[in-house]
């Protein structure tokens, strides 16, 4: 097996060494019973580079990849180019397969790009501190709950209609335990009435902007209403790369804000890994879950990172940590922040108006075909349309043509007929006039 | 000093230039290396036009401040990020012994794999019939998983082994109360991991700790004796933190499950025992499997990690959305609790979408490489591999409970250096001046300054032989007294040690222009 060093001869020797007649005398502990023969595994033997490239190869081609459409696929996910120098770069032997960095003094490379991530991403929400991250968006969104809960010692949470409905049920699981969920009214392209949901016994409203169904969303008036009865906002952003046009939730008055970086620097994947941000005030800092990176000198004086404020964490508090997470979103962190870091202000912002032109030129696209409705009416780059039927099955007979049209709202929202004709589109900087000209032809025809 | 024929000397001299101050600050190889927010001047490391966009479709929420981020060009932002990377120890540039964490190679092969476009480009909620190639590659990663564990079921969306973890309990939890029962209290041997009473804390139990006995395994009577009608279950690690494989696990696992609560396993030590034992013969009801340590998917400084959760029969039903199912059109993923086949009951969701899908395609990558001859023989190496280490060091470093072979992993103690004035923390530091990355320290907590050395099955006979040769000689070194190096090590890393005291008591958590880190630390 290409991948193990150690020969029989060394096996032998190793053996002889420790006192071991065989391998068997190292497992004694284990029960004979418990010992099972490889037989008892029905699974195939080793197979060489060559032959495992092809067999998956197989499986990878299968799929149609976004970059192989026209391709309007968003809610919660987007794609994007990623420039090549990213991923050369994160795949360095150094930062790939490296351990989280306990041991500072031989890990400054990546503790340094964990601080200039957390400042990035602080900088970007408009918050005051970012942890370096946690797993993606929704988990950041349940995390975020899960700290309202401790910091205002009460357990109701309010959830916008308007927030990813795989946001919400994660929400529901994890926060659940410890407080009702009340779920505002799914509104697609309008604003529920959270303030009127929010009491004496509410730790926070969660309020997605721009949200599932595109709507960009004054927070506001939902802090100014949450503020005035002792709860907290939380704010999530799916899209990241709508913070280089809009107003940050720091700015409108968020507590809290958890967000799904993937659209900057990572690639799709299927869903995952990703990268949660997640970031708050200065002074909710020790209710914050997740790793921190801080600056600090070494024993000569000489600025140098660690990872800090770890007595809220698992491996030292137990089972009076802050959260059980451990693992973060180490590489996804390195991607964005070199993509990010690519980009700096100028980039960011232009990438970021290119796609809210292109998202508005696909909308003016739509408008015109018969029986289309845009249900969005202030958008970044995603918004929905009401088509005059099912979007689901359109969807499927729209890519057995060759085009991917979007996400239809009922994949997201299954019992929910009212929205079983929405149909909800992405439009990024990776989209041509030519991807528009065919889903405005395909659709035509399908409806 | 000698000189070669190129008129470059060939030693380094004896004029002290050892210490010698630079110009640049950089020291040859090691650079010295700003933030980048302070490289910044305005450069775009990116070619996009200037467009102008109306306000119409902005609902008045148009960004009025900059953001504040740094403008570099390409070249730059390349070099920033080369220069951090050296910075780091890795595996594929040394041993890393790190216990519990599990530093295995790292095949390239899985990351051409992951980045194919067929699945590094996919979409998430691409339509169906779009996606057949990916679903089928999760149905045959979970045909492994539950294969090599014997288990029947597999959760696959848990994002990393806490997450599994909580996975575990969650459907633990949804499990009793589809009994009618209320059960409060998760029994937890005080050699686990963090994460389990935390997660046990997490999903709204309460922890009671199980002492360990003076032979490193979790004391199975005082376990019995705490088992009672309020007991949800137990977490056991298994081969457990002190690398000991618990052989009293099916007489607990039968305790447990007489008492009418369940078996959750740490699977973090996976690695010991894949292709050798089933955990699903041990009476396991649920275990997280960290893809990122067993299946060698990298751990990338800290993620991103995978932790699918094998459940067993009892356990299976309360399984989380998203689930994979076939019909006559092929493959197919339920997303909604409601639409749950008869019997099942989802608990709930775990996350946005399916769980790490590149994750996933780097691990199946990993196993069909491997084949169930290969995982069965990287178990057995990573076991002889530590056990040579064990054999090897035994005889000048303290191991508590060396009397026995271990697993995959050898765990020493401080006594050996009790009067020598050298800490574990020096020890493991003087290691980074030898050009290894220490091993884990003060863990597990049930012996005295714990040091956890975890070779894995990736070194050769003579990485471990050097390795050993550095250990042995810091060790016979530091009890005869001779300390220097370890006083204040490491002196040959990039930093000398850190001040986390002054890093956690005025927190410097980003960039800002205007306070220096003197005042800071002021």
């Amino acid at each position: 097996m290409r991948y193990l060093p150690l020969t029989p001869d060394d096996r032998r020797a190793m053996l002889a060494r420790i006192g071991a007649a065989d391998m068997d005398a190292l497992f004694r502990d284990v029960p004979k019973a418990a010992l099972a023969p490889l037989s008892a595994f029905d699974l195939p033997d080793t197979q060489g580079e060559m032959e495992v490239e092809r067999a998956l190869s197989k499986l990878a081609a299968r799929n149609v990849a976004a970059g192989a459409a026209p391709f309007f696929c968003g809610a919660g996910a987007y794609k994007h180019h990623v420039p090549s120098a990213v991923d050369h770069l994160i795949q360095r032997s150094e930062f790939l397969t490296s351990y989280t960095p306990y041991q500072p003094e031989i890990a400054q490379g990546t503790l340094q790009y964990l601080f200039e991530f957390q400042s990035q991403v602080a900088l970007l929400t408009g918050m005051e501190v970012a942890n370096a991250s946690l797993y993606d968006g929704s988990t950041a969104t349940a995390e975020a709950v899960l700290m309202a809960q401790r910091i205002t010692k009460r357990g109701k949470a309010i959830l916008s209609g308007g927030l990813h409905p795989h946001y919400s049920e994660t929400v529901e699981t994890v926060a659940g335990l410890f407080g009702p969920i009340v779920r505002g009214a799914v509104t697609p392209g309008s604003t529920e009435d959270l303030a009127a949901l929010i009491d004496e016994e509410t730790a926070c409203v969660v309020v997605q902007s721009p949200d599932v169904f595109g709507l960009i969303r004054n927070l506001r008036p939902v802090a100014d209403a949450a503020h005035a009865k002792g709860a907290l906002l939380i704010a999530v952003v799916t899209e990241v790369v709508s913070l280089g046009l809009l107003e940050p939730p720091g700015a409108q008055g968020a507590d809290i804000v958890a967000a799904e970086g993937q659209s900057i620097g990572n690639g799709l994947n299927f869903g995952g890994p990703y990268v949660g941000l997640f970031a708050t005030r200065e002074k909710f800092l020790r209710q914050m879950p997740g790793r921190l990176c801080g600056e600090t000198v070494d024993a000569e004086g000489r600025r140098g990172y660690v990872l800090t404020l770890s007595t809220r964490e698992q491996h030292i508090r137990r089972e009076k940590a802050t959260s059980n997470i451990c693992t973060n979103s180490g590489l996804c962190t390195l991607a964005f922040t070199i993509h990010l870091s690519l980009l700096g202000e100028v980039g960011l912002t232009r990438l970021a108006r290119i796609n809210h032109a292109k998202a508005s030129a696909l909308a003016d696209r739509l408008s015109a075909l018969p029986g289309v409705e845009i249900v969005t009416p202030a958008f970044f780059n995603e918004f929905t349309v009401k088509l005059p039927k099912p979007a689901a099955p359109l969807v499927e007979a729209l890519a057995a043509k060759g085009v991917i049209a979007g996400v239809p709202a009922s994949r997201l929202l299954p019992r929910d007929k009212s929205v079983e004709s929405l149909l909800i589109l992405a439009a990024t900087e990776t989209n041509s006039d030519e991807d528009f000209a065919a889903l405005a032809s395909a659709l035509k025809e399908a409806l | 000093m000698s000189m070669n024929n190129q008129g470059r000397p060939t030693s380094a001299g004896a004029g002290g230039v050892a210490g010698m101050a630079t110009i640049s600050g950089d020291r040859g190889l090691d650079h010295e290396e700003p933030l980048i927010f302070e490289l910044g001047h305005g450069a775009v490391g990116v070619d996009f036009p200037d467009i102008k966009v109306s306000d119409d479709r902005l609902g008045g929420l148009r960004r009025k401040d900059r953001i504040g981020l740094p403008g570099l060009s390409e070249p730059e932002v390349v070099r920033h990020y080369v220069r951090l990377s050296r910075m780091n120890y890795a595996i594929d540039s040394g041993l890393y012994p790190l216990g519990s964490c599990t530093m295995k190679h790292n095949p390239r092969l899985n990351e051409k794999i992951a980045r194919l476009p067929g699945f590094g480009d996919l979409h998430p909620l691409a339509p169906r019939s779009v996606t057949q190639g990916a679903l089928e590659l999760i149905s045959q990663l979970m045909n492994w998983l539950t294969t090599l564990t014997g288990m029947p079921a597999v959760a696959m969306s848990p994002k990393a082994g806490a997450h599994g973890e909580l996975c575990g309990l969650l459907a633990i939890r949804a499990a009793i109360a589809a009994r009618g029962e209320t059960r409060k209290r998760i029994l937890v041997p005080e050699s686990a991991h963090g994460t389990n009473p935390a997660t046990a804390a997490f999903a709204g139990f309460t922890v009671d700790e199980v002492p360990a006995k003076p032979n490193g395994h979790v004391d199975a009577q005082a376990l019995k004796a705490k088992l009672a009608p309020d007991v949800a279950a137990i977490m056991l690690t298994n081969p457990n933190t002190c690398g000991l494989f618990e052989g009293e696990v099916k007489e607990i696992a039968d305790a447990v499950h007489a008492a009418g609560a369940y078996f959750y396993c740490d699977g973090a030590n996976f690695n010991a025992i894949a292709g050798k034992v089933r955990p699903g013969d041990l009476g396991v009801d649920a275990m997280h499997i960290n893809l990122h340590k067993t299946f060698s998917t990298p751990h990338g400084g800290g993620g991103p990690g995978a932790g699918p959760v094998v459940l067993s029969e009892r356990l299976a039903p309360f399984a989380p959305i998203p689930l994979l199912v076939a019909d006559g059109k092929g493959l197919r993923l339920i997303e909604d609790v409601q639409a749950a086949p008869e019997g099942a009951k989802p608990f709930g969701r775990m996350c946005a979408f399916h769980g790490q899908m590149g994750m996933f395609v780097r691990a199946l990558t990993y196993m069909i490489s491997h084949g169930r001859d290969g995982v069965r023989q990287a178990s057995e190496d990573a076991v002889l591999s530590a056990n040579y280490i064990l054999a090897s060091l035994k005889d000048v470093m303290s191991a508590p409970f060396g009397d026995g072979p271990c697993m995959h992993e050898a765990l020493f103690d401080d006594s050996f250096l009790e009067g020598t004035g050298v800490t574990t923390l020096d020890f493991a530091k003087a290691m980074i001046d030898e050009g290894y990355h220490p091993m884990t320290m003060y863990f597990p907590l049930v012996v005295h300054g714990a040091m956890l050395i975890e070779p894995t099955e990736s070194e050769s006979k003579a990485s471990l032989d050097r390795f050993i040769h550095v250990l042995h000689t810091l060790a016979t070194e530091a009890r005869a007294k001779q300390t220097e190096r370890f006083a204040g090590a490491p002196h040959l890393a990039p930093r000398r040690r850190l001040d986390e005291t002054a890093a956690a008591r005025k927190p410097v958590l980003r960039y800002k222009p205007a306070v220096s880190i003197k005042e800071a630390a002021e």
